[in-house]
């Protein structure tokens, strides 16, 4: 590689070939102001906010798009750049709608940030603005096309990231937007709802569906008996909500929040997380026995599994039929719960909390209803959602003691703690598996091999004799790779974990968003890093640490579901998935 | 970046194609004693607008603008005053009448805010608006605009916006200034040669066309009365022998008056559509 020598603002650089301008001021403290670039996505250089000026040049150049050359000199800031930029957020203000201090990202956007920072104090150009209708008609998330800033994060994280490709700019010029194809509604478009372009919007373009509205009306309601369950990922970032430090365990003062809000049980998605491993264990047994429908894939991830309907229905036998833990949590809640209170299931109100926008609509599934218009579970909250329920009640989330969950289906053993993270499904599994093949203890729990950030690992388990194949992907481009090598037979695999969002649910479409500004993205490993650290250092500090160990989990299946595979447990806690082919294709 | 099937990929307009064989039969030599020092060979106008004879006319690098609209062209219809020429297609420039001495090459006509680009070249007489024919090529460069960058697929909205203010009467001085600011702005941020290129006509015409800009936007008055907006037809009653012609005419309705009596038009619904001035057989009608 060769070094390439420049001058930043009178400052000396050299940098690799290859870096480009903005690369190079990063590193010299020199922030170019930027909006459409994302530094895990494709450069799109469309905003043009981060123009610079190079000798020699007649116009300016984008600093995200262009690379160093040898003895380039560049001026990241003079009078006449600081006013074009400061034009250019002008032009996309005079083209958004003024309901700043209504909106949900009123704080928390990218574009308030920059007008702040780069000081437009005055509106000179404005005239028309472009108008759509909101496009709700999707359960889990909202499209506000006139919020849109067409920097093309969404467009760029469905392709490269999902490789859903979904979304795609439609007509041009003025009247361009952002939408599925031929504009089609999202609820029938090929959107999977991971909700990964709310997570790199900078605006509020991309909403989840409130569910805030239902959940205040259940709690408000005598006659319901309203409780909750909350996914492992919640408890390692809602403290974000309060400025705290990614990764800052707040199990207690969660639940402490719940109980204050209302809820009148107050339950773990991680125990459902440990019966999923008893189930899923279970069904991988059995397949490798019969050496069929093998690699088994995870299905706790309902982004996936939309995804997996629509783009490989080939492998639908393949994908376990265990329900994800929210939906067996619900499930037991309507069933074992209401039978043991003896309260009426259609008097339990259930809801889930998510890190994850999809989960809104798995709820919806017609196959997640105990009867009609009785889902199991009832109302799905982000974990954003949630931090905005708390903090409009007014309670002091900071300063609250820790509470515990309640029993029985409120106890988890680490293993269902680590589901919020990639590679978690299938360390928990593992353990359990483990055991349940050799009959002998694991002697190390940490199967490191799985745990990582990185969109895709493979590893080699050795399982008593056997060999155990097994691949974690995280990011549905990176499934598409591993499903590709099973196709073509490239390699044989017995386990496939497949989470959709990048990082697993501790990065999920419902999780905090990064604060605005700062140069922080959605995606970043290191914050990923840190959430996921959250769910080890649980889950190292638990006693009990094997999903099969689980006291609750035994008690659960001798009172109630029989073993693992019983029919019982078979009608109540799996579930099947149909091909979702285009249009006239059967 | 890769070309068609990933092999490189040479993409060029037709005209620069239909050199190729020209230069390969007589030479690189040969077609640089064509033209001027920067500028080699020939080139191709779609001369159009007010003059005579219209078509693609090919001249050596370097003619002056007054060799092919008077010599080539043949001059403008009805011995008209020359006002502008608008060379370079929608993304061109206007140059003002009395810089047509100067020969055709790149550097020159870049240099006096104009450019070579599509080859298009319309004459424009005294008869023209600069305002409007300013807003109509901007109207075509905001409709081709692609959409994927902030300064091209905002800014040529906003300028139009603002030049179709200025040519219905509600026009102010600083918009002139706005036309600049943001012209440049998307001049020199702009992803693309359309957007680099979209503000040209508006800001050539703002440098050697100002003050008419200037009486739109002061006296609500457009000299060459080609914006109807801000045109006013009113009856001279002293002419006006009230036969009713132009009130039978009158798409909206909004002229009235007795037979035989001076007629009046009721300016708050005239849609300035010009049909009375048209048909008024008395020259009674008066179009200010």
């Amino acid at each position: 590689m060769k070094y390439i020598n420049a001058t930043i603002d009178g400052m000396p650089v050299s940098v690799l070939e290859g870096t480009t301008i903005m690369e190079a001021a990063d590193k010299i403290g020199a922030h170019v102001p930027r909006l459409c670039y994302h530094p895990f996505l494709s450069t799109e250089g469309a905003c043009r906010i981060c123009v610079v000026e190079v000798e020699g040049m007649r116009n300016y150049l984008p600093a995200c798009a262009t690379a160093i050359t040898e003895g380039m000199n560049i001026k990241t800031n003079s009078p006449q750049i600081r006013q074009t930029r400061r034009d250019l957020v002008e032009l996309l203000l005079d083209n958004h709608p003024k309901s700043c201090l209504t909106c949900d990202r009123d704080g928390n956007c990218e574009l308030q940030n920059l007008a702040y920072k780069l000081g437009v104090r005055e509106r000179l150009f404005e005239g028309d603005r472009k108008r759509h209708p909101i496009e709700d008609s999707s359960v889990s998330l909202i499209r506000d096309a006139e919020k849109c800033i067409l920097c093309r994060r969404c467009v760029r994280v469905c392709s490269e990231i999902q490789g859903v490709h979904n979304l795609s700019q439609l007509y041009r010029g003025f009247d361009t937007v952002v939408a599925p194809a031929f504009e089609a509604p999202m609820d029938d478009s090929v959107c999977i709802k991971c909700g990964q372009c709310i997570n790199v919007c900078p605006t509020a373009a991309f909403i989840e569906q409130d569910a805030t509205e239902l959940v205040w009306a259940a709690l408000d309601n005598p006659d319901l008996h309203v409780v909750v369950q909350t996914a492992p990922a919640i408890r390692a970032a809602i403290g974000e909500g309060w400025n705290l430090p990614p990764g800052t365990p707040s199990t207690g003062k969660m639940i402490t929040a719940l109980r204050r809000l209302g809820f009148d049980g107050v339950f773990d998605t991680d125990f459902a997380a440990d019966l999923t491993i008893m189930e899923e264990s279970h069904e991988f047994i059995e397949r490798v026995k019969k050496g069929e429908k093998l690699p088994l894939i995870t299905s706790c991830s309902p982004g996936w599994i939309k995804f997996l309907e629509h783009f490989y229905p080939e492998f639908i036998p393949n994908a376990s039929s265990c329900k994800s833990p929210m939906q067996m949590e619900s499930t037991l809640l309507k069933t074992y719960y209401a039978e043991k209170m003896g309260i009426d299931p259609e008097k339990i109100f259930v809801v889930a909390v998510m890190p994850c926008v999809a989960k809104k609509y798995e709820a919806r599934r017609p196959e997640h209803y105990l009867k009609e218009n009785v889902p199991h579970t009832d109302a799905v909250l982000t974990t954003r959602e949630l931090i905005w329920m708390i903090k409009a009640y007014g309670i002091d989330f900071l300063n609250l003691p820790d509470g515990e969950f309640d029993n029985p289906l409120g106890f988890s053993t680490g293993a269902g703690v680590i589901f919020g993270s990639t590679g978690g499904v299938m360390e928990a599994a593992l353990r359990t598996a483990y055991e349940m093949i050799t009959g002998e203890p694991v002697k190390e729990l940490e199967f490191t091999d799985v745990r990582a950030v990185e969109g895709l690992r493979e590893a080699t388990i050795k399982v008593g004799d056997l060999d155990v194949n097994v691949a974690v992907a995280n990011g549905l481009n990176n499934a598409k790779t591993i499903l590709e090598k099973v196709k073509s037979g490239e390699k044989q695999f017995h386990l496939i974990e497949i989470m959709a969002c990048p990082g697993g649910c501790v990065a999920g479409g419902g999780q905090p968003l990064v604060y605005a500004g700062d140069y922080v993205y959605p995606l970043y490993p290191e914050l990923i890093r840190k959430r996921q650290g959250a769910l080890y250092t649980i889950d190292e500090r638990k006693e009990i640490r094997k999903s099969h160990d689980n006291p609750y989990i035994k008690e659960i299946y001798k009172e109630f579901l029989g073993k693992p595979g019983s029919e019982k447990a078979h009608h109540l806690l799996h579930t099947h998935y149909e091909a979702k082919l285009p249009r006239g294709i059967k | 970046m890769k070309g068609l099937w990933g092999h490189p990929t040479c993409i060029n307009n037709v005209e620069t194609w239909a050199n190729v064989p020209a230069i390969m039969l007589y030479g690189a030599d040969w077609f640089s004693r064509i033209g001027t020092s920067n500028s080699k060979g020939t080139k191709v106008f779609a001369l159009a607008g007010k003059v005579k004879n219209t078509g693609l006319v090919e001249v050596p690098m370097g003619t002056s603008l007054r060799e092919i609209i008077y010599d080539i062209g043949g001059g403008l219809i009805d011995g008209k005053q020359l006002k502008a020429v608008q060379t370079g297609g929608p993304s061109g420039g206007c140059i003002p009448f009395d810089k047509i001495d100067i020969p055709v090459d790149y550097d020159n006509l870049r240099s006096i805010g104009s450019m070579m680009g599509s080859g298009g070249m319309i004459v424009l007489d005294e008869s023209d608006c600069i305002v409007s024919t300013t807003k109509f090529f901007l109207e075509f460069t905001k409709d081709e605009s692609c959409g994927k960058c902030l300064p091209c697929r905002e800014g040529t909205y906003r300028m139009l916006e603002i030049l179709e203010r200025i040519t219905s009467g509600h026009g102010e001085m600083e918009d002139l200034d706005k036309l600049e600011r943001l012209g440049n702005a998307i001049v020199k941020s702009s992803l693309c040669g359309l957007g680099m290129s979209a503000p040209n006509p508006v800001l050539s015409a703002l440098k050697y066309f100002r003050e008419e800009f200037e009486i739109h936007i002061k006296e609500k008055r457009c000299p060459t009365q080609r914006c109807t907006q801000l045109v006013t037809f009113t009856i001279i009653p002293e002419k006006c022998t009230g036969c009713t012609l132009c009130a039978r005419r009158c798409p909206v309705s909004c002229i009235r008056g007795f037979n035989k009596k001076p007629h009046e038009i009721m300016q708050e619904y005239c849609i300035k559509c010009g049909e009375c001035y048209n048909v008024c057989k008395f020259d009674a009608i008066e179009k200010i």
